[in-house]
Parts: structure tokens; sequence; C-alpha cells
């Protein structure tokens, strides 16, 4: 998806005036062009991210639209005192970009990962989260959140390769039907249950922007009706997607159902991996995914 | 110095430093140390440098007393907002404000976000070609936050010639001094080694404050005002000690205070002006 995004931050440059570009020195072989773009609004504010995010917060004050780029846990969980205060308090628009949440980074071992990002992104006051899942999603997404006046983080992954019909980017999209259950994904990884023949018996939702608002009416009934639910997240279930919409579906539901969460569990093993070895480890991809899947919906 | 103006200052200094013991007598808060140290510099600030259209971060928000009885000074707040300081459901927080008072542009109180702040009204100014300035006041216990250096950093790379850092030199911090904390001597060594033309003044005295003033204006580097002052200046009973960052007036001691106060302006009136 960094592609997409630095094609569509150049591509929405010269429409809207205010922009500006920090980095936290990262983006070799990839923001080049987007430097080349935006000129003395490409700051690169070196290793420095607490300064970098309280100097975006400023720009904003000023007027200007910053988008701050890293590593996902850089541009979130390091400077997280300076996002809330300086950004979020201050309802600034502040457009934090992190490049490979969840194990994007693979080998790159445990502090490049970011299990927590959408967790502790989506608690913020007048935060919003924004999760694509194809790579045609990065620009629609960014095009919300160039008109969205609140602070905002996009979490940026390898886009999902389907063969499913994806409609454009929104809050909710329904990605296929099916009848023994109702799987509630948000980000890339679903991929790796589209493409099992299991998922032809399941209804498949992929939720993209957090937090949640309200429920669609009619994952509501589907959940009724099935009376089984999968979540699936490339993130802790424990702050993640399982625990917020178990708590919307508290409000809405009108039966008792069964719940599969199958979330990123940290390092069960302790050894690393390229991102699907990460994925298999946790039973989000492979023979752990679809043999979770077969046993819950029987 | 121009004696007119040296003479509104005093004036000034004393109307906000009675203004703001009074606050903290009447809320039986702390921090009074905090305000008696940064209350010269920040009078000064506001009322002898900086234009309207300029920027005033207090990055060391737990001397916000002092910052109100400013803005009270100033009239952007009433004496009813004032009186409401510390109470609930009130804007005047013992650490300044979200959003809510004028001049008052972001909230503060974590040490060390301060200086970042005064960096991005720099670049942001900058870049927009407006001539607006960004007066940073820290203290020097915040000078343990690597937030700061990052941010000194970057003031120093980007050369932010409209970033003026004042440091309040009171060498006190939360639980000691701070050469027995964390040690910051040689201080104007290390912020020069930074990239930054470094004054030192007397944060009590306007003559040498103004003559920062007109240092700062000739340099071509950022500049950085270490402003030695005293803790608890005028509170003799805790004068440079850190109880003066925690303890409230007591009655005998509030009214000592104000006595000295008060006998420190009228002795001032009367002493020539260099």
């Amino acid at each position: 998806m960094r592609v997409e995004f630095a094609q569509a931050i150049i591509n929405a440059f010269d429409r809207t005036a205010n922009l500006a570009f920090i980095t936290g020195d990262l983006g070799y072989m990839a923001l080049e062009k987007v430097q080349e773009k935006f000129g003395e609004r490409f700051i690169n504010a070196g290793v420095a991210e607490q300064n970098m995010i309280t100097v975006a917060a400023a720009m904003a004050h000023e007027g200007f639209l910053p988008w701050v780029y890293s590593i996902s846990p850089f541009v979130t969980l390091r400077p997280y005192e300076q996002i809330r205060n300086d950004v979020c308090l201050h309802h600034l628009p502040v457009k934090l970009v992190g490049n490979g949440g969840g194990y994007g980074y693979g080998i790159m071992g445990a502090t490049h990962h970011n299990i927590e990002d959408i967790g502790a992104m989506r608690i913020l006051p007048n935060m919003k989260v924004y999760v694509p899942f194809t790579a045609s999603d990065v620009a629609q997404a960014m095009a919300q959140m160039i008109i969205d006046d609140s602070p905002n983080y996009l979490r940026l992954n390898m886009g999902a390769k389907i063969s499913n019909e994806v409609s454009p980017f929104s809050a909710w999209r329904k990605i296929k039907n099916g009848t023994k259950g109702v799987v509630v994904g948000t980000g890339p990884v679903m991929e790796n249950l589209l493409n099992m023949s299991i998922a032809g018996d399941l209804e498949v939702w992929v939720l993209s922007i957090f937090p949640i608002i309200e429920l669609p009416e009619e994952l509501i009934r589907s959940i009724n009706v099935s009376k089984k639910l999968i979540t699936v997240e490339e993130h802790r279930g424990e702050c993640g997607l399982r625990e917020t919409l178990s708590y919307h579906l508290m409000n809405e539901l009108t039966t008792s159902i069964k719940m599969l969460s199958l979330a990123a569990a940290g390092y069960p093993s302790g050894r690393y991996g390229n991102q699907k070895w990460h994925q298999e480890e946790n039973n989000l991809a492979g023979k752990g995914l679809s043999d979770a899947l077969q046993h819950f919906i029987g | 110095m121009d004696t007119q103006l040296h003479k509104d200052l005093l004036t000034k200094a004393f109307h906000i430093k009675k203004r703001f013991l009074g606050m903290y007598k009447a809320a039986n808060a702390g921090h009074v140390g905090s305000s008696l140290s940064v209350a010269e510099l920040l009078t000064f600030v506001r009322f002898g440098w900086m234009k309207d259209s300029d920027e005033m971060i207090l990055s060391k928000g737990h001397a916000a007393a002092s910052l109100y009885a400013v803005l009270a000074e100033e009239g952007i707040l009433s004496s009813e907002d004032i009186d409401s300081f510390y109470k609930n459901n009130t804007y005047l927080a013992a650490h300044p404000p979200v959003n809510k008072v004028k001049r008052i542009p972001f909230a503060t109180g974590s040490l060390g976000h301060g200086l970042s702040l005064a960096a991005g009204f720099g670049i942001a100014n900058k870049l927009k070609k407006s001539d607006k300035r960004i007066f940073c006041i820290t203290s020097d216990g915040e000078l343990n936050e690597g937030s700061t250096w990052e941010a000194a950093l970057f003031v120093a790379q980007h050369q932010l010639t409209n970033v003026v850092w004042l440091i309040d030199r009171n060498r006190l911090q939360g639980y000691g001094r701070t050469e027995e904390v964390m040690k910051l001597e040689p201080l104007a060594d290390k912020i020069g080694a930074f990239g930054f033309e470094v004054i030192e003044a007397d944060g009590h005295d306007f003559t040498s404050l103004e003559s920062s003033k007109f240092t700062t204006q000739s340099s071509k580097r950022p500049v950085a005002i270490i402003c030695n002052t005293t803790k608890g200046y005028g509170w003799k009973t805790y004068e440079d000690k850190v109880d003066c960052h925690y303890l409230p007036l007591k009655d005998e001691q509030y009214d000592l205070v104000l006595d000295e106060l008060e006998r420190g302006f009228e002795l001032s009136k009367s002493v020539n002006i260099p």
C-alpha cells in the first residue's frame, strides 16, 4: 500500500493547498517523489518522533494539514502522549500514517511490529482510525481523511489480493454471503480466510474505520440468525476488533451466540519469521486458520 | 531601558504577583514558588517584547496561575474567571486548559512539549512567510525530558530564528536541586553546541531581560536565553527551597509575602533606572 499511498499524496498536493509531509527519517525508495513534489513542505524530522508529532500539532494549529509518516509503532506508540495531548485533546487534523501495522515488518522482529495500534489509537479523543483492506482502498481512505477535520491514523500493510468484488471504501462492507456463520474482520489479513474454500459457507464483512459508530442492521440480523460470529484481526483481540464489536453487539443482539476470536496473540513460540509465518503461528493463516474455522462451524 | 516602560513593567509585575498570590491563597494550592520564579519573565515577554500577533507558550504549565494573572492584567480573563481558579466547573485548572482561553494555544503541564510546539509554530510560520514570533518558556527541570532536546535539534536544524526559547533557570526541580538530580551544567555550552546563540540574563530584572531582547534581535541563529531566577522569589520562608513548589501559603506567610512584595514595589519607585 506504500506505493498507492505515495501516489495518492502526490495527487492530492495540487488540489489541497495546505498539505505538508513529515517523515520520521523513513521512506527510502518510497517517498522520493513525494519529497520532490512537496519541496519545502516535505520535512524530515529525523529520528525524533515525540518532537515530530508535536511539531505537526502546532503546524495544524497554524492551518497546515500535516501527514506524518513512519513505521507503525514509531508513529503511534513511541509518541503516544504527544498524540493524546497535543493532537487529540486539541482536535487537530494531524494525519498519522503507520506503515506495516500488524506483523507487516515480519523478520524485522517484535519492535517493528504493531499489534496494539488500532486499540491504542481508537480510544483517543477525536481520533479516527482508517484500515484499508485492498490496495485500491488507500486512495479512497485518504480522500476521506483529507476532508476529515479530526486526527486520523492510517494503517498501511500489503493490500489483500482476493477474487471477490469489493465495493468502494467505507466503514462497513459486506464482501460475500454465507449461511454457516458470520465473519467480521479488519485489514488485509482477511485475504487468508477469503481465499479458503471454507469461506464459501460464511458471510464475510470487513470493518475499515474505528471507532465503531454503529452496526449495520443487516449484520445484526445475520448474526442473530446464524448465532455464530468469527472475528479476524492481525491485532490483539483484547483492545481490538473483538472487544469493541462485542460491546456494540451486547446492545443489539436478541439471542445468545457463539463467538470465535482469531487475533494476534504476540509471539507464542518466541521465534520470528515473515508476516505470513507470524499469521500462521497465530491461526490467522494456513492450517491453523482453516482448522479453527472448521472446528467452530462444524 | 525606557524609564516609563520600566515603571510600567514593575507595576504590572506587582499587580500580576499580587493577583496570583491571592489565587493561590484562596485555593490553598501549591506551585506558588514556580509562579514567583517566572513572574517577571512572563511579564516582560508579554508586555515588554511580544506583539499581539505573536505566540507565547508556557511549557512549565504548573506555573499556570502566573499566566492567568498575566491574562487578567491584559483583560483577557475577568475577575470572575480568576475567582474560579482551582474550583469545580472552572476553565482555569492548575495547568493551562485545552482550547478555552485566548493566548493559550495548547494545554501544557506534561513537561517537554513546549519547545516542540514552538518548533511547529516556528516552521509553520517560516513556510507561510509570516513574521509571527514564538516565545517558549520552559523550566530547567524539564530539560531532563529527551523531547526538549529533540526540539532543540529541530529548531537549530531549520534555523527557526522566529523561536525564542527562555529557560526559567531556578535550579530546583520536583524532588531536589537540578545539579543533584540530573546535572545540567555546563548548560550554556550544551545548548550552544546544539546550534543556539545562548544569552544569560537575570530573570527577575527587566533591564537584564531587555538587554537579552536586543541581543536576540541582532542574532542570526535561534536564541536560547538562560534566565537565572530564584524559585519562590520573595517568599522568604521557602525561597530557593523545594518546599515552595508544593506548599500552599499559610495566613501569616501570605501576609509576609504580600508585605515583602509591597515594600519591594515601593522601593523600586525610588530607584533610578540605568
